[in-house]
């Protein structure tokens, strides 16, 4: 019985079910023959709390503690309840997890091991094939053979960039090794909507560890860090019981595995400054310095932790590496496309059916992931674009999305890959809105050091406000290209260099959006507040349910007839709208 | 040494040197703020960008950080770099409007517009203050906190350092501060009010006496918050 209980399942109430498990087996002496696994989290978060039944992957979604009981007994009997399995809009059950739509189109190399391994223990990691990899190259001890491996695997970093791995590895391997190099994995994932790397690291911290052994190994690293945020204590818990056992087995510090070859790891915690994660700044974090970008060159790779070479990579990028090794590169280049290949992982979120984590070859078009594994919108409400890349990344329109993801097309079209959060967005989305909330979140998280982007948010901010209070003009856009541009051009690190990028991909995509706000004063999402009015229309059975949500009295009327609204009263919370069964509330 | 083209010239600098420093060695002005000799170099104004590489590669980087390269090709005033040069000192008008230096260096870069809300700042964050008190004073009495729009700059939790001696160092490198002591060179002071002052503060024998330690100053009545 496997319970993924990763921060998303705890959320949902993964705990309950846990505790509610372990107490029915004890309680019917059944500790014998079931045994409970609790994971991370398998993928499909907004079924969670969760159940599988192994081996043969009966999928339970959105169990209850309640249910438990009868869920035990159903398994001893080798049966399937059928009323708690998912039912799809055409009345169709789904038995197994692989028949699911949402898996179905999935190349899971990454995630698929979650099912498989309880974080906690390392002996479950070995027993799926863990550091076999590590086992067998220190066997062999041809170092080379790992960077040949991996450049030939054409695994591009991702974190966001793409740098292909193999080189940076071999930029780290050809430094002089005087006084030690460092590995480094960039854990500080900051994207508002992305959960990625956190899901891996609560997953499976062990697949992390080994990445790094096999990377120390490939360029002689000697020593390395693996930088998390604070705010992932989940995460924080499972890699620091991860690193003890790691080194209780000797697959950690000196003379790992009697072969002669040392590697120590050790953990450091940011304080979830966005902008540690571009790499000079998570440098400084680490050094105990104040998270602040600088000028590259000098790049990491010959002056970087403690001004020692050193080579950063993403959490994901490090989960690859002990997979390419094990399969080979000629496997792992199998998948995707020629200059993109392998999988990705991206946090399918916002308003769609399946949100989750999809992880999915390169390649594949937005409409597959939207429509196909995401099942489409959540409500009646058309998809109008998708927000890729986090807060640096941008908009892109549903005209374009049977564009094929990899790094460079999602630039071409505007965004960027990031780490691989991807918000859906419907119509009742304003895209000033959106435009506004990345830029109050980067007016923020810039360091501040760079003139341009610590006052060039600070504007942007103030104009899409204006924008969205209905008191733009057409200067306003003038002014706000012209800054996205300038600030895009003059800033030193990678957060400067992306931040215009929500305003230019919504100025390019949804020019007419930003008009309806300046030139007709309306908001066509319904968003913003200064623009739109509440009103009730003749659908109102006057049954008085948004009376009573009403925080300022607003509503007034006479039961079982038609209610009517005060505007001067009205705050435009959209409480009455959500309460509202008749759908007799009408914004405009 | 390192060859490198600058505006169509070609130069040979020292490995080491910033774009900036070849530029100087030619003749070429590129405006600073947070820059001065004798400081490290920290990139925060902006105002120093110039235009590197070629075709789509070509980018816009701060000449003052931005160590040269082999065969690196540098346009210190090419369209891009002054329209960049501009939109920044229109943003920094729009922030410390009162700074003298920088409605100088405005006027002398044709920025006749400023179209944003207007603000009234008095530090643009250019951290010479901080790196002064670090590097020549050895005393590391103030220095960054925060970030983004809170980034501000001061003693640690605002109370009086011990590490500070009141040398002043870092009123004097500031180029913004309108509370900066000019008497040195009284044309330049915004409010003028140190050298209409009877006597003049110009003329006070002891350091101690400058009015411009005084909050609020007696002459302007500028009041730090």
């Amino acid at each position: 019985m496997v319970i993924p209980a990763g921060t998303c399942g705890q959320a949902s109430g993964a705990n309950d079910l846990i505790a509610a498990a372990e107490k029915e087996i004890l309680l019917c002496g059944l500790d014998k023959n079931i045994r409970v696994r609790v994971t991370g989290c398998h993928g499909f978060c907004e079924m969670e709390p969760s159940v599988l039944i192994e081996p043969d992957n009966t999928f339970y979604p959105q169990v209850k503690p309640d249910d438990i009981p009868r869920l035990i007994k159903a398994v001893l009997d080798g049966k399937i309840l059928e009323d708690l399995l998912l039912v799809s809009e055409e009345g169709k059950k789904y038995y197994h997890q692989n028949d699911l739509p949402f898996y179905q189109t999935q190349v899971r190399s990454i995630l698929a091991a979650h099912e498989k391994i309880d974080p906690l223990s390392i002996a479950n990691y070995i027993e799926n094939d863990g550091y076999s990899a590590i086992a067998e190259v220190l066997e062999n001890g041809a170092p080379e053979a790992i960077l040949a491996e991996v450049k030939n695997s054409n695994l591009r970093g991702r974190g966001g960039a793409g740098f292909p791995t193999g080189k940076k590895w071999e930029m780290l391997a050809n430094q002089s090794n005087g006084s030690g190099k460092y590995l480094i994995c960039n854990a500080d994932e900051g994207d508002p909507g992305a959960y990625m790397d956190r899901s891996v690291l609560e997953g499976n911290p062990h697949s992390i560890i080994e990445g790094m052994l096999l990377g120390a190994y490939a360029t002689g690293a000697t020593a390395g860090v693996i930088y998390v945020r604070k705010e992932y204590p989940l995460a924080i818990k499972h890699l620091e019981l991860a690193l003890t056992q790691a080194a209780e087995y000797g697959l950690l510090g000196d003379d790992i595995l009697g072969k002669g070859f040392s590697f120590n790891l050790s953990l450091a915690k940011g304080a979830g400054a966005f902008v540690c994660g571009e790499e000079t700044a998570l440098i400084r974090s680490i050094e105990g310095k104040m998270g602040e970008p600088r000028q590259r060159p000098p790049f990491p790779i010959t002056k970087g932790l403690y001004r020692k070479p050193t080579a950063i990579n993403n959490v994901e990028t490090w989960a690859n590496i002990p997979i390419i090794i094990r399969q080979g590169a000629k496997k792992f280049t199998g998948v995707g496309t020629r200059n993109n290949s392998g999988t990705k992982i991206f946090s399918l979120v916002g308003k769609i059916k399946n949100t989750g984590l999809v992880e999915v070859p390169m390649g594949i078009t937005l409409k597959e992931i939207i429509y196909g594994i995401g099942g489409g919108p959540s409500a009646k409400a058309k998809i109008k674009a998708v927000q890729t890349g986090g807060p640096s990344g941008g908009c892109i329109p549903t005209a374009r999305f049977d564009l094929a993801i990899d790094y460079d097309s999602l630039v071409d079209a505007g965004s960027i890959m990031g780490s691989g959060g991807m918000i859906v967005m419907d119509e009742h989305t304003c895209m000033v809105d959106v435009a506004k909330y990345f830029m109050a979140f980067l007016k923020d998280e810039s360091c501040g050091k760079c003139f341009t982007c610590r006052k060039g948010t600070q504007r942007m901010y103030e104009l899409l406000e204006d924008i969205s209070q209905g008191k733009g003009t057409l200067k306003h856009l003038e002014l706000l290209k012209e800054l996205a541009e300038v600030v895009k051009d003059t800033t030193m690190c990678g957060l400067g260099q992306t931040a215009s990028n929500p305003v230019l991909s919504t100025l390019r995509y949804f020019r007419d959006e930003y008009l309806a706000h300046i030139e007709k004063q309306q908001c066509p999402a319904g968003v913003c507040k200064a623009l739109i009015t509440y009103s009730i229309n003749e659908n109102c059975t006057g049954c008085g349910m948004c009376v009573s949500v009403c925080s300022e009295e607003a509503i007034s009327g006479l039961r079982k007839q038609r209610y009517k609204i005060d505007s001067d009263k009205c705050i435009k919370c959209g409480t009455c709208k959500g309460v509202c069964k008749f759908e007799a509330i009408e914004v405009s | 040494m390192i060859n490198l083209v600058i505006n169509g010239l070609p130069v040979a600098v020292e490995e080491g040197s910033t774009i900036l420093e070849a530029a100087k060695y030619l003749g070429f002005p590129i405006p600073t703020l947070c820059h001065l000799e004798g400081l490290s170099n920290y990139g925060a104004c902006r105002l120093c960008v110039v235009e590197i590489g070629e075709g789509p590669k070509a980018r816009l980087v701060s000449s003052c950080t931005y160590q040269v390269e082999e065969g690196l090709k540098v346009r210190t005033a090419s369209a891009r770099v002054v329209k960049a040069r501009k939109m920044v000192l229109e943003l920094l008008l729009a922030s410390c409007p009162q700074s003298k230096v920088i409605q100088d260096l405005a006027s002398a870069h044709d920025v006749r517009q400023q179209r944003f809300r207007q603000e009234h700042e008095d530090c643009i964050l250019c951290g010479l203050c901080i790196r002064m008190c670090e590097e020549q004073m050895m005393a590391k009495a103030i220095g960054f906190r925060n970030r983004g729009e809170n980034r501000s700059i001061g003693t640690p939790f605002d109370m009086k350092s011990e590490e500070c001696r009141l040398c002043g160092g870092c009123m004097y490198v500031c180029p913004a501060c309108q509370l900066r002591c000019t008497y040195m060179e009284p044309e330049k002071a915004i409010c003028g009010g140190c050298a209409n002052l009877s006597p003049p503060c110009l003329e006070k024998s002891s350091f101690e006496d400058m009015m411009c330690y005084m909050d609020p100053c007696v002459a302007c009545e500028i009041r730090k918050d």
